[in-house]
C-alpha cells in the first residue's frame, strides 16, 4: 500500500502491538486525540485506554515509569510529544534506562521504545525543531535511530520495538507526510545497527540522516547533471553506528561529506568524521567535510530557512571538496 | 486505622511511645515469632550498618551511606509486605534490603566497589537503589500501573528520603499515582536532613504527609522510629494498595543518627543535642523494652541475637572480599543486549593494554 510516514508508523504500532500483548503505548495526547500529528490515531480504540493511555504532561514520568513498567515485564513505548520537550526527561534516560542492564548485570532491562519528532522545516514554534540527536549518541547503553522514508520507518520501528535494548527513535517531522511510498502491510524489519548505502556515487560519499536524505538526494540529482556521483549513505542507526557501511564507502569514493540539521560543534559529524579519520586516512582525496547548521539556537520559522542544510550548501560542499 | 490520624491535624501515628509501652488500644495482633524476627533483623542491620563503617575507615569499603536510626522504619516497613509485592529503595537501605532477603555479602560486594553486588538475585522483587534523588518513585509508579495493567493483586513499595520531596520526579510521580491510582506505597524516611539542609528548607508544608491529600490520595505521618507503627500503616497501606484502594503516603518521622556518608561531617551543620535527643529514642532500644515488657526479651536472647548479627556479617564480608572484581568483558557486556563491533574494539584494545600492549 502506498502510503505517508505518519501511516507507515502508525501501522507498525498497531500490527505490533496486535502481536505482542506486552506493548504499551503511552505520552500525552495518544490516546483520544491520536497524537499531535495523529501518529496514534484510533490506537486507543484497537487496543483500548489500558493500552494506549493518557498521560499527565510530565517528561520525566514518561520515561521513569516506562523503566518500572518494564521491571514487571511490560514494553513501553513513550511517545514525547516533541524532541524540545525531551529534557527533563533526561536524567531517566541517562541514569536509570540507558544503565539499567549494566548496573544490574543483566537483572533488569529497560525495552523501551521514545518516539519522538524532531528536526527544523514544519514552521513550527519555538522549541519545536530541535535535533539535538548527539546528546544521546554520548549515553552508552541507549540506540539512537532516525527513519528517512516511509518504508524505513516502519521497518526501523518494528526493528526498534523488537530491541531489547531502550531506543530513542526520532521522528523526522519534516518528512512525516512529505512523500508516499509503497509500504509492505507484512511486519517487517529493516535491521538497527545496520547503514545503507540509500543511492550509489563514485566520487563523493554524503552521510547523512532522516530529514537530510531528501536534502541529499536533491543535491546529488544536480551534481549528477554536472558529471558528478554523489553516494549517499543513511546511516538509519546513530549510535552504535555502523562504521563498516561508512568507511566502505568512503574508502570506494575517496572523499566525505557528512550532512546533519544539528549544531556543529561536538556533532556527530565530528564522530564520523574522526572515525574516517582514524581508519581510512590513507584512501582519502580530500579533508572530510561537514555541512550542519550553525552552532545558533534554532531560529523561529521566518528565519529556519537560514539554519538547516539545503541542496545548494551541500552542493557547494560537493564542489569545494571536489576542487580540493 | 492509618485514616485516623490526620496529617493536616498534626496528628502522628504512633503505637510504642519512647520508653516502649503500648499506646492504649493500638497494639497490633503480631505473632511472637514475627515480632523477634522483626528485632533480629533491626539488630543485624545495626550491626551490619557498623560494620560497613569499620571497613570503609579500613579502605575495604568506598563511600557508604549510614542506616543508623532507621531501623525501625526499614525493617517495620519491609516486614510488612509479601510475596510477589515490590520495593524500589533509595540509597540508605540496608533495613530494606536485609529484611527482603537480599543477600548482605552482595550488599556489601556493591558497596565496596562492584556493579555484580548491585544485581537482585532472581526472584526477589527489589530494584537496585537508587543514587539520583527520587528519581525511584517514577520506578515504582511505572510498576504499579504495570501492576494495573497486568490485574495483579500486588503492592509496589517505594522509598525515599524527604529530600526528595522537593524534586520534579516527586511531583510528576505523585501526580501519576493519584491519576491511576497506583498500588504504591510510598514511604519518605523524613530523617530531618539531606545532608546538610535541614527539613524546614525543604517544604514550608507542615508534614510531608499532608502532601499526598493535594494529590488525592492517603497521607500519614508516622513515628518512623516504632517498628510497630510503621510495620501497621506499611501493612493496611499494602492492603489497601492490593485491593484497589490506591497509593498511600507514609511519611516516616525519624533521624538520621549518622553522617550522610562517610564522606560527611555531620557535626559541621547538626546541633549535639537534637543527637542526644534522638539517641534517646533509639528504634532498637524502644523496641527491646517493648519485647521485654512482654517477655520476649532476654539478656540471654540479646545475647544470641548478637552473636548470631556477628557471625552472618563477618561471614558475608569474608564472602565478599573473597569475590574477584568485575573482569573486562563484565564491563562491557552488560551495555547493550548484543556487543556492537565498535565495543568490541575498544574491549580488545583495553585487554591488550592491561596486557602491556601499546593501546
Amino acid at each position: 500500500m502506498i502510503m505517508t510516514m505518519v501511516q507507515a508508523i502508525n501501522q507498525a504500532l498497531a500490527q505490533e502491538m496486535e502481536r505482542d500483548s506486552r506493548y504499551v503505548l503511552f505520552g500525552e495526547d495518544v490516546g483520544r486525540d491520536g497524537g499531535v500529528f495523529r501518529v496514534t490515531d484510533g490506537l486507543v480504540d484497537q487496543f483500548g485506554p489500558e493500552r494506549v493511555i493518557d498521560t499527565p504532561l510530565a517528561e520525566s514520568a514518561a520515561v521513569g515509569a516506562a523503566i518500572g513498567m518494564a521491571a514487571l515485564g511490560l514494553r513501553p513505548i513513550a511517545e514525547i510529544q516533541f524532541m524540545g520537550f525531551i529534557y527533563p526527561a533526561f536524567n531517566q534516560l541517562i541514569s536509570h534506562a540507558a544503565r539499567m542492564r549494566n548496573r544490574t548485570r543483566g537483572r533488569f532491562t529497560v525495552p523501551l521504545v521514545i518516539r519522538t519528532p524532531y528536526g527544523a522545516g514544519v514552521r513550527a514554534l519555538e522549541h519545536h525543531s530541535e535535533s539535538t540527536e548527539a546528546l544521546f549518541c554520548q549515553i552508552p547503553g541507549l540506540t539512537v535511530v532516525v527513519p528517512s522514508s516511509p518504508y524505513e520507518a516502519k521497518g526501523l520501528l518494528v526493528a526498534s520495538l523488537r530491541s531489547d535494548d531502550p531506543v530513542i527513535f526520532l521522528e523526522p517531522a519534516r518528512l512525516y507526510r512529505a512523500e508516499k511510498q509503497e509500504v509492505p502491510e507484512a511486519l517487517y524489519e529493516v535491521p538497527l545497527r545496520k547503514a545503507r548505502v540509500a543511492r550509489e556515487g563514485k566520487d563523493v560519499t554524503v552521510i547523512a540522516w532522516g530529514a537530510m536524505i531528501p536534502v541529499a538526494v536533491k543535491a546529488a540529482d544536480k551534481a549528477q547533471a554536472e558529471g558528478l556521483g554523489a553516494e549517499i549513505v543513511d546511516l538509519r542507526t546513530l549510535s552504535p553506528m555502523d562504521a563498516e557501511t561508512v568507511l566502505a564507502s568512503v574508502t570506494k569514493t575517496g572523499r566525505a561529506i557528512v550532512l546533519h540539521e544539528a549544531p556543529r560543534t561536538g556533532g556527530l559529524g565530528a564522530e564520523i568524521a574522526a572515525l574516517i579519520g582514524e581508519r581510512a586516512l590513507l584512501s582519502l582525496s580530500a579533508p572530510v567535510l561537514r555541512v550542519t547548521a550553525p552552532d545558533i539556537t534554532v531560529p523561529l520559522p521566518k528565519s529556519e530557512d537560514y539554519y538547516y542544510p539545503n541542496p545548494d550548501r551541500l552542493l557547494r560542499a560537493i564542489h569545494q571538496i571536489m576542487e580540493f | 486505622m492509618i485514616e485516623r490520624f490526620d496529617p493536616l491535624k498534626g496528628e502522628r501515628f504512633q503505637i510504642l511511645d519512647e520508653s516502649g509501652s503500648v499506646r492504649e488500644g493500638l497494639e497490633p495482633a503480631v505473632p511472637d515469632g514475627e515480632l523477634r524476627k522483626m528485632y533480629a533483623r533491626m539488630a543485624l542491620t545495626r550491626a551490619a550498618d557498623v560494620k560497613a563503617l569499620k571497613l570503609q575507615r579500613q579502605g575495604r569499603l568506598g563511600t557508604y551511606a549510614p542506616s543508623r536510626g532507621h531501623e525501625a522504619c526499614q525493617v517495620g516497613a519491609a516486614s510488612a509486605l509479601r510475596a510477589g509485592d515490590w520495593f524500589f529503595p533509595y540509597f540508605r537501605d540496608l533495613g530494606t534490603y536485609l529484611t527482603l532477603g537480599y543477600p548482605l555479602a552482595d550488599y556489601y560486594h556493591y558497596w565496596m566497589g562492584n556493579e555484580a553486588g548491585l544485581r537482585t538475585p532472581d526472584g526477589l522483587n527489589l530494584f537496585p537503589l537508587a543514587i539520583p534523588v527520587a528519581s525511584q518513585i517514577l520506578h515504582a509508579v511505572g510498576a504499579g500501573m504495570a501492576a494495573n495493567i497486568k490485574k495483579l493483586k500486588i503492592a509496589v513499595a517505594c522509598s525515599f528520603g524527604d529530600g526528595a520531596t522537593s524534586e520534579g520526579d516527586f511531583h510528576e510521580g505523585m501526580n501519576f499515582a493519584g491519576v491511576f491510582k497506583t498500588p504504591n506505597v510510598f514511604i519518605c524516611y523524613n530523617n530531618q536532613f539531606a545532608i546538610s539542609v535541614p527539613r524546614s528548607r525543604q517544604t514550608a508544608a507542615a508534614t510531608i504527609a499532608q502532601k499526598a491529600l493535594a494529590y488525592g490520595f492517603r497521607g500519614v505521618q508516622v513515628d518512623g522510629n516504632d517498628v510497630l507503627a510503621m510495620y501497621t500503616a506499611t501493612k493496611e497501606a499494602a492492603a489497601a494498595a492490593r485491593g484497589g484502594g490506591g497509593p498511600t503516603l507514609i511519611e516516616a518521622y525519624t533521624y538520621r543518627m549518622g553522617d550522610h556518608t562517610t564522606s560527611d561531617d555531620a557535626a559541621r551543620y547538626r546541633a549535639e543535642d537534637d543527637l542526644r535527643e534522638w539517641e534517646r529514642r533509639d528504634p532498637i532500644a524502644r523496641f527491646q523494652a517493648y519485647l521485654k515488657k512482654k517477655g520476649l526479651w532476654t539478656e540471654a536472647y540479646e545475647k544470641e541475637v548478637q552473636e548470631e548479627s556477628s557471625a552472618l556479617v563477618e561471614k558475608a564480608v569474608e564472602d565478599a572480599e573473597a569475590r574477584p572484581p568485575a573482569s573486562l568483558d563484565d564491563l562491557f557486556t552488560f551495555t547493550y543486549a548484543v556487543m556492537t563491533p565498535n565495543l568490541d574494539a575498544q574491549l580488545a584494545g583495553l585487554k591488550a593494554s592491561a596486557k602491556g600492549g601499546s593501546r
